[in-house]
């Protein structure tokens, strides 16, 4: 069926509501426009070298990174036990834990007030049983918690599913060659569930490190990460250009993570970006 | 019992209330290259992972030189196996395959890095230490894997159905290396297949298994032409299998001919197996044979022709070298001596 | 034995850990009183202020209609898309995937924004239609990404094998390659209603006019604090949410069994 012009359509639409965009944002990011004149200038990225704005990438890195450490740590051990567990439960369990991800996202991170806020369930439950009350919200911690919350199923799947694949004689091969269940692990699993863990912290960590509803809802606006800092520019500020210029960034950002972990992604799907 | 290295002592295994093997009784000497020999399903893999560690019985003993060996996990038997798909890791390459097993033992660098070059040695792949697995072909995979159970001198090597994915040239090569190998490295061999030829050439034993259970222990040529049963008959080599009366010793009544043969010890009139080679069935002229009949099918084997006979109501499976065409009358004989007689077996044994 | 427990103990935090935020929502959407600390006992009150709520109701309409319309509108455009592609030769079919994967990879927020700046250029007013338009743009990479690789495995001597039973070219793709390439069709299509019921940023960014979806509306209700119309709307959405999965693993494994006992 030698029917390309099907996909001219999309190709068009692609061209319009995708290209161009980014056009606009690079051209913005790229631009003054004072009056009259419009002129080329780096002035809107040395502004985001600036302490302040520096201060805020600082902040997304590494919060974004810290969930992204406790979604592996948690998420790994919890991945194994799935994979090892016996066949009629294992589905029941990865639609439970999938489920979840079907709730609204903001639901999902507003629920967290509840549960957090001085008057809320935990600090109740600490009341009750002698402790102080703790100040879980509207903090780092609260924002590190809402990231781990909504993700950690996105570093558990990928994790799972090369688990899973992993052919079962290479395990028995390496007990039969001498190595106990401990070396087994080290030698043989974990290389081999590399490409999964990979894609588990990507897909963790490039959402965390864009939020801005997580910031925004736990954090209470105390804590700004780039996602606000961009919000901000646009919709409160008017900066278009300085917005454009941080949203650009951010996209280098996300580029340089990529481009770590495809070094390590084997997987094409007939047309992929390198 | 001295020299019996592995004994299965009444071993079961039951999968989900099925039994995958009753009652297995048999014993593996030193230095014995011996074959478990069976179709699909008939318990020969179970049992070899159960000498392997990879499953446990539900029941009987499994002892290593008179010691129980259920007790140990694969990675502390002094046994070492060669899987089907060979499982290579496929993140590492030859040489740290194949040092794999030494690395956690502890040996020093060195003695390892002599071990794994002898041992490519041996397996004629020397010079392969840092090619990855993947650009290997399926022989040279098949050689690595191995290489990899050999480098750690095992007391047993199992193998399980090491070249059922090579072509029948690189098979049948390889089955020469492997007995080779066997006799050369001094190590008992015990391996699971179900091509009967495979067995035959390269066993000194061979256990034929049928739907869990044990049919016949022997040596090839003992099998070969003295099969117990009808399973056994069929399943090695070619055979004419006919239902037939045991009239009085060396006398046997079959395709309604009485036929003297060699075996004797059964009951009057005892309904039994007869079974006959089909290169032991002779075609002779239509007035000298036992039986009388006309050629079938012929068809040319290469090695010799194989001809059908319609005779007494029956097709017989003849092999000779010489060409009788199809429609031809002739006369069927066999030598009392290449009669073989057996019980008839219960039909679910 | 230990072993085992401490993984079942492990599993059983994690989905404490998952749920507990949800039900604890539930609860206290039935809560007679707005306080997240004490329960003053059951109602139902909430429930039907919320249904009362015209504002969530209109919320509700927007996202359900945006929802259905971006993902039928994306599958057909992304499905013709996903053959047109697939017959593309390399430098083509590289160029178009990479654009393909730009909303894809992008961070939402940035998309929003590229998007708004797209409309406010061409100097659309946002509100229904720029929020449709940038849904279906989303969507559609998705559609394509879920229909290509069931292209891809087709088999061309299938087809060949219709028309050679004496098919017309239309005939065969109805009753040979749609059937096969269904599931990925499906697929995209679910998932392209899921993200976009689901979506706030891009939605944020690209609506005006008072039309809201129920993302929107649940972030501006939170950012005012707790309201326990918000718990009513959360159980009932994953109540609806869990149903729907329930019915429809009933209906697949029905059909799964009809199927075998037809062979």
């Amino acid at each position: 069926m030698r029917k390309t012009w099907l996909a001219y359509p999309y190709t068009l639409w692609m061209l319009l509501f995708t290209v161009i965009p980014m056009g606009l944002l690079i051209y913005f990011s790229f631009t003054t426009n004072s009056g009259t004149n419009t002129a080329l200038t780096w002035t809107h990225f040395q502004r985001f070298f600036e302490p302040i704005y520096l201060k805020v990438l600082l902040r997304s890195i590494t919060l974004a990174a810290i969930s992204t450490v406790i979604c592996l740590l948690i998420g790994y051990p919890a991945a194994m036990i799935l994979n090892g567990s016996s066949l009629k439960y294992k589905n029941t369990m990865i639609t439970l834990l999938v489920l979840p991800m079907w709730m609204n996202f903001l639901l999902r991170t507003y629920a967290w007030l509840t549960l957090l806020e001085r008057k809320g369930i935990i600090n109740s439950l600490l009341v009750a049983i002698g402790l102080n009350r703790l100040d879980l919200l509207y903090n780092e911690f609260a924002v590190i918690l809402g990231m781990v919350y909504n993700f950690i199923p996105f570093m558990i799947l990928p994790i799972y599913s090369v688990l899973n694949k992993i052919d079962r004689s290479l395990i028995e091969a390496a007990e039969d060659l001498g190595a106990n269940p401990v070396i087994t692990f080290i030698k043989v699993i974990f290389p081999l569930s590399l490409p999964g863990v990979l894609s588990g912290i990507t897909m963790v960590f490039m959402p965390a490190v864009t939020t801005f509803v997580i910031s925004r809802l736990l954090g209470g606006g105390q804590i700004t990460l780039i996602g606000d800092l961009i919000e901000q520019q646009f919709l409160l500020v008017g900066d278009w250009n300085f917005g454009s210029a941080i949203s650009l960034v951010m996209i280098v950002i996300i580029l340089i993570t990529m481009g770590f972990t495809s070094k390590y992604e084997r997987e094409q799907t007939g047309g992929g970006l390198w | 019992m001295a020299d019996h290295l592995i004994n299965l002592i009444n071993v079961s295994k039951e999968y989900n209330g099925t039994k995958a093997i009753k009652n297995i009784n048999l014993y593996v000497r030193k230095n014995e290259f011996i074959t478990l020999l069976g179709p699909s399903g008939c318990g020969k893999t179970t049992t070899l992972r159960i000498i392997g560690g990879f499953e446990y019985p539900t029941d009987g003993q499994v002892l290593f030189e008179g010691t129980d060996l259920t007790v140990l996990p694969p990675y502390r038997r002094k046994i070492n196996t060669v899987f089907q798909k060979y499982a290579l890791f496929p993140h590492m390459n030859v040489f740290e395959n194949i040092a794999f097993g030494l690395k956690i033992k502890k040996i020093e660098p060195k003695i390892i890095a002599e071990k794994v070059g002898r041992i490519l040695e041996l397996v004629c792949l020397s010079g392969y230490e840092k090619r990855s697995i993947n650009s290997l072909s399926g022989g040279q995979q098949q050689r690595i894997a191995i290489a990899r159970a050999l480098v750690n001198e095992p007391e047993i090597l199992l193998l399980d159905e090491p070249l059922g994915a090579l072509d029948l040239q690189l098979r049948k090569d390889m089955q020469l290396e492997l007995k080779a190998m066997q006799q050369r490295l001094g190590i008992t061999f015990i391996y699971v297949t179900h091509d009967q030829e495979e067995a035959l050439t390269m066993s000194d034993t061979i256990v034929v298994m049928n739907k869990g259970q044990i049919q016949q222990i022997g040596t090839p040529v003992d099998i070969y032409n003295e099969p117990k049963n009808a399973f056994v008959a069929g399943f090695i080599g070619e055979s004419n299998i006919v239902s037939g009366i045991m009239l009085e010793d060396f006398l046997v009544e079959f395709a309604g001919c009485k036929v003297p043969c060699s075996d004797q010890g059964f009951a009057t009139n005892e309904p039994v197996d007869v079974v006959i080679r089909p290169e032991d069935l002779k075609i002779v002229d239509e007035t000298e044979g036992i039986f009388k009949g006309s050629v079938k099918y012929v068809t040319f084997k290469g090695v010799h022709y194989e001809m059908i006979v319609e005779a007494h109501g029956m097709d017989w499976m003849i092999h000779s070298t010489r060409l009788r065409p199809a429609g031809m009358k002739v006369g069927l004989k066999v030598d009392p001596y290449d009669i073989h007689i057996m019980k008839k077996v219960a039909a679910n044994a | 034995m230990v072993t085992r427990i401490l993984k079942r103990c492990y599993i059983a935090l994690l989905f404490i850990f998952l749920y507990a935020p949800i039900i604890v929502l539930a609860i206290f959407s039935f809560n007679s009183s707005r306080s997240r600390g004490t329960w003053d006992g059951f109602t139902l009150k909430w429930y039907y202020e919320m249904f009362q709520d015209r504002q969530i109701m209109a919320a509700l309409y927007y996202s359900l209609i945006i929802g259905v319309t971006s993902a039928l509108v994306a599958t057909i455009i992304g499905t013709m898309a996903a053959f047109g592609i697939h017959n593309m030769k390399p430098f083509s079919k590289t160029t178009v995937m990479n654009i393909t994967y730009l909303p894809v990879l992008n961070p939402d927020i940035v998309t929003g924004i590229s998007f708004m700046l797209l409309f406010i250029f061409l100097k659309i007013r946002l509100g229904f239609l720029t929020l449709l338009l940038s849904h279906i743009t989303f969507n559609i990479p998705y559609v394509i990404l879920s229909v290509l690789p069931k292209i891809k495995q087709l088999d061309k001597s299938m087809y060949e094998a219709a028309l050679d039973l004496g098919a017309t070219p239309f005939y065969a793709f109805r009753k040979v390659i749609l059937p096969e390439i269904m599931p990925g069709v499906i697929t995209g299509l679910l998932l392209a209603f899921t993200l976009s019921f689901d979506d706030f940023v891009i939605s944020f960014f690209n609506t005006g006019s008072g039309v809201s979806n129920l993302s929107i509306l649940i972030y501006s209700m939170a950012r005012r604090g707790i309201n326990p119309k918000i718990n009513a709307l959360s159980t009932f959405m994953f109540i609806s949410v869990l149903t729907l999965l329930i019915v429809v693993n009933i209906l697949m494994s029905k059909q799964q069994k009809t199927k075998e006992e037809k062979i």
